[in-house]
C-alpha cells in the first residue's frame, strides 16, 4: 500500500566527526550544534535555577535573612534574563537544529557555518552577562523588563555590558532564524508541501519570522538605552523631552511576540508527542496550522496589556483588552484539538506523554490566568503582583519547559540510539509535576491577597503561601538533577533503541536508524502521506 | 469507578468552595463601588474559566482512563470534524464577547475622574510616598512624607514582627468618607506605582508625567497597599496606608494640619538646644538616612559612604548642609532639601556631626539652613 | 527534483528576504521615535500638550456659558533643589479665552544651572484641547546663583473641549539639565 520508504543507511560514516574539543568548536553539523545548544541551555537552566533558589530562600519566611535587597533585585533580574534568553530560547533552537532537517528530509541546515557562529556567540554573551554580578556596583537589578529610567539614569555601571550581551543574543537569534527559514522553505524533500510539514516545523517556521520581526526592536530599545546612558540623548529621559512610557511600548512590542516565540515550538512538540502515544493522527492538522498563524499575528497587536496601569487613554485600554481576549480563541482551538487527538485513541503513558499531557493541563491553567489578566479593570488588582508571576510561570515552566523536557525524552532514542530508564523518567516527571504545582499554585493566592512582585520581604499575611512556594521550588529544582542523571545514565547504559523507537511515532526522522546517522538524508527521502507528519 | 468519580467531584467541590469563601485565598471585595465591580468581574471570569476547565479536563481525564492501550482500547481513525471545530471556535468567541461587555462598563466608570470634592497630589520617591493636599484653589495646603515605620529590628529578626509588618507608616494618608477624592500621581525619580487593593485602584507614578485616579469610600478604616513597580533597592519597603475618617473627623484633622503648617513654618526661625537637635536629628536620620548610611553611620562603601570621621562630617558645616540639601548628582544621594524642612535638615546635619564619635564643634540651626537654601 | 544550484539560489533569495525583514524592522524601530511623538501629539496621549499654538482672536470667541477650572502643579524632579511655584494654584477660564498666568523659579544653589520644564496634563481627553501660545516649557531656563525669574505662560482652552471635562490639571516637572547641556551661557535666559 505505502511506497517503500527510502531510508539512508549508506553514507553515514564516510566522514565521521572529528575527535575532541575541535569537533565541538568547529562543527557545522546540525546534530552537533543541536546538542551544543541543548547542553548549554541545560547549564543555563541550572544557573537560573540557582538564582531562583536564592530568591525562594529569602522569601521562605518574612524578614531579611540571607541577602540584601540590592542583591535580591539582581537575582530576580538575572533569573529572568537567563531563563528567557539562556534556557528556554536556546533549548528550542537546539531542538530545531536537531529535528528540522531530519523532519523535512534535508541533509543539514541551509547555512551550516553560520549555524556554528549562532551557537558560539551565546556562551560568550552569557559569560559577559553573568560576570556583571561580580562587577563593582553589581549586575543588572532592574527586572528582566529593564524599564527606564531605572535601567538608564539609575542603573549600575555594568548596564553597558548587559546591553552588549543582549545585542549578541539578538544577533544569534536572528542568524538562527534566517537559517531555519531558509532550510524550511528551500530544502524540504520532494512531495513535502507546506501543508504536509510536521507541526514542529510549522511552529518553528512561524517562530523564526516572529524572531526576525522583533529582535531588531529589542536591539533598538537597548541601543536607545545605551545612547541615553552614554551620549546624553533623551529617548526615555523626561528631562530632555523624552518619555519613559515609550520605553515600555518599544519593549513590549518586542516582549509580547517574545513570549509567543517561547511557546509556539512547545505547541509543535506536543503536537508530535500526543498523536504518537495516542496512536492516532493529530486532530485538525489544518486548524492547528491556522491557529498558530493567528496567534502569531495577534501577538503583534496586544503588547500594551502589559501596561494597563501606565495611564493610557480609555480607547487604548479597550482595544488592547479586546485584542488580548481574542488570542484565547485560537489557543483554545489547539487545546481542544489535542484533547480530540487523545479521545478514542489507544493511549500509553510513557514519560514523554506524561510531560505532554501535563503541558496541556497546566499550560491551560496558565492560559486561564492570562484571560483573567486580560480583563483590564480586574488587571488593576492583578498587575505587578504574584498573580502575574503565577501566570507566566505556569505557561513557561509546566508550559514551555515541560515541552522541552518531553521533547528530550521523546527524541532521546533517535539522538543517542539508546533508551533512557523509563522508571526514573517517570520519577522525574512526578517530582517535577508536584514540585511545579507546589511552587506556583500558591502564588495565585499570594497575588490575589495583595503581594507585589519583586520584593525581598513581605507582610505577614503572605507568609504561608511563600513558605509553601519555597518548599515546592526546592523540590522542583532538585528534581532536575534526576533529569540529568536519567540523561547521562541513558547515554552510557541505555538499552539500544529501534529506528521507530515509539510505535506510534510518525515523521521522517523515525524512518532513520537510531542513533540517526551523523549525515542523514544526503539523498532526499520519498515523502508519503503516512510518514510526512505526526 | 463511580466511587472514584464522586470522590474526585467532592474534592473539586471542596477546593472550589474553599477558594471562594476563604478570605485569604481570594481577592478582597474592598470598600468602594469600583472594588466591588472589579471583584464581580474577577469572580465571573474565574467561574467561566473553572467551568471550561472542568469540561475540558473532564473529557481529557475520562479519555485517559477509558481510552488506554493497557485497557485494550483500539484507536479510532478520525482526525477532523468541521462542525465540531466551528462550534468550539464560535462558542468561546461568544463567551468572550459576553465577558467584554461588563468589563467595558466598569472601565468606563473608572475613567470618569471629574466632579471631585478634593484633590491630593501623590508623589513617589525612592523609597517613600509624599502626599500634598490641595485646597479649593489648588494651592498646597500642607504636605508630608509617608515613610515605612516598621523598625529595622523587626526586619532583621531581632524582635518579633508586628501585626502590620511592612504595611505601616509614620504618617498615613487621610481622606474623608463619602467624598470623591481625586489623586494626581507623579514621581520624583523612577517609575513607582500606587495601589490600594481595598479601593480597587492602581496607577503608575511616572517622573515628568501626571496620572490620575479617583475613589469614593463610604466605610471608615485603615487600608493598606504597596508600591507595585520595581523602583530600586527598597521597592518592597514603601507601603501605602490610607486612613479613611468620617467626614466631620476628617475636617477637624484637616483644619489641625493647616494650623500645624503655619506653626511648622514658625519653627523654622527657632533656636534649638544641642540636645533637641540630637533627638530630632536621630529621628530624621533613622527615617531618611539610615537605610543607606546605616544606623551606625558606617554606610556600605563605596556606594553608600561612611559618615564616621569622614571628610564631609568633619569638614566645613556649610558644605555639609549644602550636600544634604542638594544631594549629589549622578549618585543615590537625593536632594533632601525637597523632602525635609529647615528644622529637620538642621537637626540631621547636627546629629551626623555629633554622633558615632564625631565631634564637630559647631551647631546647626534652621536659620543656617534657610540662609544656604536661598530663602 | 531541485538541483543543488537551484536550491543554492533559492536559499540565497530567502536569505535576502530575511535580511530585508530585519533591516525593515530596524528602520521601523528608528522611525518609531518620531512616529510615537507624532501619534502622541495628534491623539494627545501621555499628557503631552504639544508645541506653540497660534491664537487667532478674530476667530475665537470665549464660550461664556461655561467655566473650566485649570489647576497647576509644579515640581522639581530628581534632586533639583530650585524653588518653583505658580502665582496661582488654579484659574477659571472660559473655553476660547486667552489667559496668562505666571510661574516663578529661583536658583537656590551657588552655581549657574540650566533647567527644563516638562508639562503633563490630565485628563487625557483634554490634552488636544489645551493650547499654549507662550510657555517657558518651550525653552530651557538658565539661572544664576540666587536668581529668581518670573515666567509667563499663555494658554487657551479650545471651545470644543468635551462638555464633561470640568477641570484640567497641568503639571510642570522641572529637571536639571546643566550637565546634559554642557557649557551654560552666563547671560541667562
Amino acid at each position: 500500500m505505502s511506497e517503500v520508504i527510502h531510508a539512508d543507511h549508506h553514507d553515514d560514516h564516510d566522514h565521521g566527526p572529528e575527535k575532541g574539543l575541535a569537533r565541538w568548536l568547529f562543527t557545522t553539523n546540525h546534530k552537533d550544534i543541536g546538542t551544543l545548544y541543548l547542553w548549554f541551555s541545560f547549564l543555563m537552566l541550572l544557573t537560573g535555577g540557582v538564582m531562583a533558589l536564592v530568591i525562594r530562600t529569602e522569601l521562605f519566611q518574612p524578614g531579611l535573612q540571607f541577602v540584601a535587597p540590592e542583591f535580591f533585585n539582581q537575582m530576580t533580574t538575572n533569573h529572568g534574563l537567563i531563563m528567557v534568553f539562556g534556557a528556554i530560547m536556546p533549548a528550542f533552537v537546539g531542538l530545531a537544529n536537531w529535528l528540522v532537517p531530519m523532519q523535512v528530509g534535508a541533509p543539514d541546515m541551509a547555512l551550516p557555518r553560520m549555524n556554528n557562529l549562532s551557537f558560539w556567540i551565546l556562551p560568550f554573551a552569557f559569560g559577559m552577562m553573568i560576570s556583571t554580578l561580580f562587577m563593582e556596583g553589581g549586575g543588572p537589578n532592574f527586572g528582566w523588563t529593564f524599564y527606564a529610567p531605572l535601567s538608564t539614569t539609575y542603573a549600575p555601571d555594568s548596564v553597558t555590558f548587559f546591553i552588549f550581551a543582549v545585542h549578541m543574543m539578538g544577533a544569534s537569534s536572528i542568524m538562527g532564524s534566517i537559517n531555519i527559514i531558509a532550510t524550511i522553505l528551500n530544502m524540504r524533500a520532494p512531495g513535502m508541501t507546506l501543508m504536509k510539514m510536521p507541526l514542529f516545523v510549522w511552529t518553528w517556521l512561524i517562530t523564526a519570522y516572529l524572531l526576525l520581526a522583533v529582535m531588531p526592536v529589542l536591539a533598538g530599545a537597548v541601543t536607545m538605552m545605551l545612547f541615553d546612558i552614554h551620549f546624553n540623548t533623551s529617548f526615555f529621559n523626561a528631562a530632555g523631552g523624552g518619555d519613559p512610557v515609550m520605553f515600555q511600548h518599544i519593549f513590549w512590542f518586542f516582549g509580547h511576540p517574545e513570549v509567543y516565540i517561547m511557546i509556539l515550538p512547545a505547541f509543535g512538540i506536543v503536537s508530535h508527542i500526543i498523536p504518537a502515544f495516542s496512536r492516532k493522527a493529530l486532530f485538525g492538522y489544518d486548524s492547528m496550522v491556522y491557529a498558530v498563524a493567528s496567534i502569531a499575528f495577534l501577538s503583534f497587536i496586544v503588547w500594551a496589556h502589559h501596561m494597563f496601569t501606565v495611564g493610557m487613554p480609555l480607547a487604548g485600554q479597550l482595544f488592547f483588552m479586546y485584542a488580548t481576549m481574542l488570542i484565547a480563541i485560537p489557543t483554545g482551538v489547539k487545546v481542544f484539538n489535542w484533547t480530540a487527538t487523545m479521545w478514542k485513541g489507544s493511549m500509553s503513558f510513557e514519560t514523554p506523554m506524561l510531560f505532554a499531557v501535563a503541558f496541556v493541563v497546566l499550560f491551560t491553567i496558565g492560559g486561564f490566568s492570562g484571560l483573567m489578566l486580560a480583563i483590564t479593570p480586574a488587571d488593576y488588582q492583578y498587575h505587578d503582583t504574584y498573580f502575574v508571576v503565577a501566570h507566566f510561570h505556569y505557561v513557561l515552566v509546566p508550559g514551555a519547559l515541560f515541552s522541552i523536557i518531553a521533547a528530550v525524552y521523546f527524541w532521546f532514542p533517535k539522538w543517542t540510539g539508546k533508551m533512557y530508564n523509563e522508571t526514573m523518567g517517570k520519577a522525574h516527571f512526578w517530582l517535577s509535576f508536584i514540585g511545579v504545582n507546589v511552587t506556583f499554585f500558591p502564588q495565585h493566592f499570594s497575588g490575589l491577597a495583595g503581594m507585589p512582585r519583586r520584593i525581598p520581604d513581605y507582610a505577614l499575611q503572605f507568609a504561608d503561601f511563600n513558605m509553601l512556594s519555597s518548599i515546592g521550588a526546592f523540590i522542583f529544582g532538585f528534581s532536575q538533577l534526576v533529569f540529568l542523571y536519567v540523561i547521562i545514565h541513558g547515554i552510557r547504559k541505555g538499552t539500544p533503541a529501534a529506528g521507530r523507537a515509539w510505535e506510534g511515532a510518525r515523521g521522517l526522522e523515525w524512518t532513520l536508524p537510531s542513533p540517526a546517522p551523523y549525515h542523514s538524508f544526503t539523498h532526499p527521502p520519498v515523502v508519503t502521506d503516512e510518514e510526512a507528519h505526526a | 469507578m463511580k466511587q472514584k468519580k464522586s470522590f474526585i467531584a467532592a474534592l473539586l467541590g471542596l477546593l472550589t468552595a474553599s477558594l471562594v469563601n476563604a478570605d485569604e485565598l481570594n481577592m478582597r471585595q474592598g470598600v468602594t463601588n469600583i472594588s466591588h465591580a472589579v471583584y464581580d468581574l474577577h469572580m465571573t471570569i474565574l467561574w467561566i474559566c473553572v467551568a471550561i476547565g472542568v469540561v475540558v479536563f473532564g473529557v481529557m481525564f475520562w479519555s485517559i482512563i477509558h481510552h488506554r492501550r493497557a485497557a485494550g482500547h483500539e484507536a479510532a481513525h478520525f482526525h477532523e470534524n468541521t462542525k465540531l471545530e466551528l462550534a468550539w471556535t464560535i462558542i468561546p468567541t461568544l463567551i468572550l464577547v459576553l465577558m467584554a461587555i461588563p468589563a467595558t462598563q466598569v472601565l468606563i466608570e473608572m475613567y470618569d475622574t471629574g466632579g471631585e470634592d478634593m484633590a491630593i497630589e501623590v508623589r513617589g520617591y525612592q523609597w517613600k510616598w509624599q502626599y500634598k493636599y490641595l485646597d479649593e484653589n489648588n494651592n498646597n495646603a500642607f504636605s508630608f512624607f509617608s515613610n515605612l515605620a516598621t523598625p529595622k529590628d523587626e526586619i532583621e529578626g531581632r524582635s518579633a514582627k508586628g501585626e502590620h509588618y511592612l504595611l505601616e507608616v509614620d504618617k498615613p494618608l487621610r481622606i474623608p468618607t463619602n467624598r470623591k477624592v481625586r489623586f494626581l500621581l507623579t514621581a520624583e525619580d523612577v517609575i513607582h506605582a500606587w495601589w490600594v487593593p481595598d479601593f480597587g485602584i492602581k496607577r503608575d507614578a511616572i517622573p515628568g508625567m501626571l496620572n490620575e485616579l479617583w475613589t469614593v469610600v463610604d466605610k471608615p478604616g485603615v487600608y493598606r497597599g504597596q508600591c507595585t513597580e520595581l523602583c530600586g533597592k527598597d521597592h518592597g519597603f514603601m507601603p501605602v496606608v490610607v486612613e479613611v475618617l468620617e467626614e466631620a473627623e476628617f475636617d477637624a484633622w484637616y483644619a489641625e494640619e493647616v494650623a500645624n503648617e503655619s506653626i511648622r513654618q514658625e519653627a523654622l526661625s527657632k533656636t534649638f538646644t544641642a540636645e533637641e537637635l540630637m533627638v530630632k536629628g536621630e529621628e530624621v536620620y533613622g527615617t531618611f538616612c539610615a537605610s543607606c548610611h546605616q544606623p551606625n553611620g558606617q554606610g556600605i562603601p563605596p556606594v553608600f559612604p561612611s559618615l564616621v570621621g569622614t571628610d564631609v562630617v568633619t569638614g566645613p558645616r556649610d558644605d555639609h548642609i549644602r550636600l544634604v540639601i542638594n544631594g549629589v548628582a549622578g549618585s543615590a544621594m537625593q536632594a533632601f532639601g525637597k523632602q525635609l524642612d529647615a528644622a529637620q535638615l538642621a537637626a540631621v546635619v547636627h546629629y551626623e556631626r555629633h554622633a558615632w564619635g564625631n565631634n564637630a564643634d559647631d551647631m546647626t540651626q534652621p536659620r543656617d539652613v534657610l540662609e544656604l537654601s536661598g530663602e | 527534483m531541485m538541483q543543488p544550484v537551484d536550491r543554492q539560489k533559492n536559499v540565497q533569495r530567502t536569505i535576502r528576504q530575511s535580511v530585508l525583514i530585519v533591516l525593515g524592522m530596524c528602520c521601523f524601530v528608528v522611525a518609531l521615535i518620531p512616529l510615537y511623538d507624532l501619534f502622541c501629539e495628534v491623539t494627545g496621549l501621555n499628557g503631552k500638550t504639544g508645541g506653540p499654538y497660534t491664537y487667532d482672536p478674530a476667530n475665537t470667541r470665549p464660550d461664556t456659558t461655561r467655566l473650566v477650572k485649570v489647576n497647576f502643579l509644579t515640581n522639581t524632579n530628581a534632586g533639583l533643589s530650585w524653588k518653583f511655584w505658580p502665582e496661582l494654584g488654579g484659574v477659571r477660564v472660559h473655553p476660547g479665552e486667552l489667559k496668562e498666568v505666571n510661574f516663578f523659579v529661583k536658583n537656590t544653589t551657588d552655581r549657574v544651572m540650566m533647567a527644563q520644564a516638562i508639562p503633563s496634563l490630565v485628563p487625557v481627553a483634554a490634552t488636544q484641547y489645551f493650547h499654549k501660545t507662550e510657555c517657558f516649557c518651550f525653552n530651557q531656563q538658565v539661572l544664576q546663583p540666587g536668581e529668581e525669574l518670573a515666567m509667563p505662560m499663555r494658554f487657551v482652552v479650545d471651545r470644543d473641549l468635551p462638555k464633561n471635562v470640568q477641570s484640567i490639571n497641568l503639571s510642570y516637572a522641572l529637571f536639571d539639565i546643566t550637565e546634559a547641556m554642557g557649557d551654560v551661557a552666563v547671560t541667562g535666559g
